[in-house]
């Protein structure tokens, strides 16, 4: 199937009175990896939410696939097996191993045998280079460690998608290169991904297209080159300004 | 005092030790109710639809907002009438002390959950899982573990209230200990013995708790 893999059209998002996100249109090619910048609040993080429906948008069209999110008819669960996530916190589930964070969903949702899905794990932290770690408690883990565990949980899925909700925020900065590092060749693999970061040098070596929101709208989209050297806009100006 | 009299606690021994076994049977019985019926109260307390919210919130607001005894006599000559023949005091005292344990362990239910980390639940989601897939395998292990302390606190105050059910002439402990002050009209030696049985039991309760509470 060609076309975008993910489309976005018209997506508004309020929290209370408060509009998040307004008139946002987006589409995704496979095999893109789309990085978005912008301030804290600018309402990228609720944007990419908005793409695995952990936030119910408001109004607007969320397509996976041709399929509409928004749809009744759409298996929500089935759409989200798909869309692999990361968050900025982790989110691995303390009372397992990594082994059983890495093969709880491939067993329960997809209803594989376990040894497949524990053969899928093992490779999974090859991957990430966390062999050793297999039967580590989360909580014995460095951050770096448990993002990367949190990205091979994610991909354990064979998801189409992977969306990155500012994966290396709450890593101290020693640790950021090594998630980059699999992120990289995650994308390098032909990985689709939508990505909300603060590292712009990943932004600029990895991302096929950037994008820049504020206050709820995209303010800017280009590729890296096209963004960072030349800003159309006088407010990505000032932003990029700031950060670079 | 001087003249503490050892042979009452020696009559009424065998009977004090049937009570105990009519007191844990009882709390046992009524804990496990209400904790399976806590586990409506509490999702029910959550749920975002008003229908099940409400009449939830007023049952929790009348077990807990008027005295146990008034419950237990209320279901007793009331409720178990209605349903039985004639009323069934163990019946009654079981139906009254689970229904009330159920309004608390619904709050502790609900609480423990809701102290999980909303990250988790969405973690879960990301990765395709059901609403109950995500609290069976991601949020109530957590949540379970937390409950822990605060149900074995609501099993002590159980086994100590089922003293009440005595007023419905139920055979427990306190029961024959008021049997005994009535027979030989002296408070000291029935009281006291009743104590020391209460003590005993909710102490090796506690401990087992402790133990429980380590072991998980």
């Amino acid at each position: 199937m060609s076309g975008p893999i993910i489309q976005v059209k018209g997506l508004n998002k309020f929290f209370g009175a408060n509009q998040v996100l307004r008139d946002i249109d987006l589409e995704v090619a496979r095999q893109e990896v789309v990085v978005v910048i912008g301030p804290s609040g600018s309402g990228k993080s609720t944007m990419l939410r908005c793409l695995n429906l952990l936030e119910k948008p408001d109004s607007g069209e969320v397509r996976i696939e041709g399929k509409s999110l928004l749809d009744p008819a759409t298996k929500i669960t089935e759409m989200r097996a798909e869309a692999g996530m990361v968050f900025q916190r982790f989110n691995l589930f303390p009372h397992m191993s990594v082994l059983e964070n890495i093969t709880l969903a491939p067993i329960r949702v997809r209803g594989w045998p376990a040894e497949k899905a524990k053969a899928k794990a093992t490779e999974l932290l090859r991957k990430v280079g966390l062999s050793e770690k297999a039967a580590a408690r989360p909580d014995s883990l460095s951050g770096g460690q448990a993002q990367r565990v949190a990205i091979a949980r994610a991909l354990a899925m064979e998801p189409k998608i992977m969306l990155f909700d500012e994966p290396t925020s709450a890593l101290d900065p020693e640790m950021v290169g090594e998630v980059l590092n699999v992120m990289k060749e995650l994308a390098s693999e032909g990985m689709t991904m939508v990505v909300v970061t603060h590292e712009m040098g990943f932004a600029r070596e990895v991302g096929d297209r950037v994008l820049f929101m504020e206050q709820g709208r995209i303010v800017e989209t280009g590729t890296p080159q096209e963004l960072f050297e030349a800003p159309r806009q006088e407010r990505t100006r000032a932003f990029l300004s700031k950060v670079l | 005092m001087g003249d503490f009299r050892f042979d009452i606690i020696g009559d009424y021994f065998p009977l004090f030790m049937k009570g105990m076994g009519y007191t844990i049977g009882i709390s046992i019985v009524s804990i496990l109710l209400g904790a399976i019926l806590g586990l409506a109260i509490g999702f029910g307390k959550m749920s975002p639809r008003w229908y099940l919210s409400w009449p939830v919130s007023g049952y929790i607001n009348f077990f807990r907002g008027t005295p146990l005894i008034l419950q237990i006599l209320i279901m007793h000559f009331m409720i178990v009438p209605l349903f039985l023949d004639k009323t069934n005091a163990i019946a009654a005292a079981i139906a009254a002390l689970s229904l009330n344990s159920a309004a608390y362990t619904g709050e502790i239910y609900r609480a423990g959950i809701q102290s999980i980390d909303p990250g988790q639940r969405e973690a879960a989601y990301s990765l395709g899982m059901t609403r109950f897939q995500a609290m069976r395998h991601v949020i109530l292990p957590q949540a379970v573990k937390r409950m822990i302390p605060a149900f074995g606190n609501e099993f002590i105050v159980l086994v100590k209230d089922s003293s009440l059910i005595s007023v419905i002439a139920v055979p427990e402990i306190m029961y024959w200990a008021n049997a005994a002050k009535g027979q030989y009209l002296r408070v000291w030696e029935p009281y006291l013995t009743a104590a020391v049985i209460y003590f005993v039991l909710t102490y090796l309760l506690n401990k087992l708790l402790q133990y429980v509470e380590r072991k998980v």
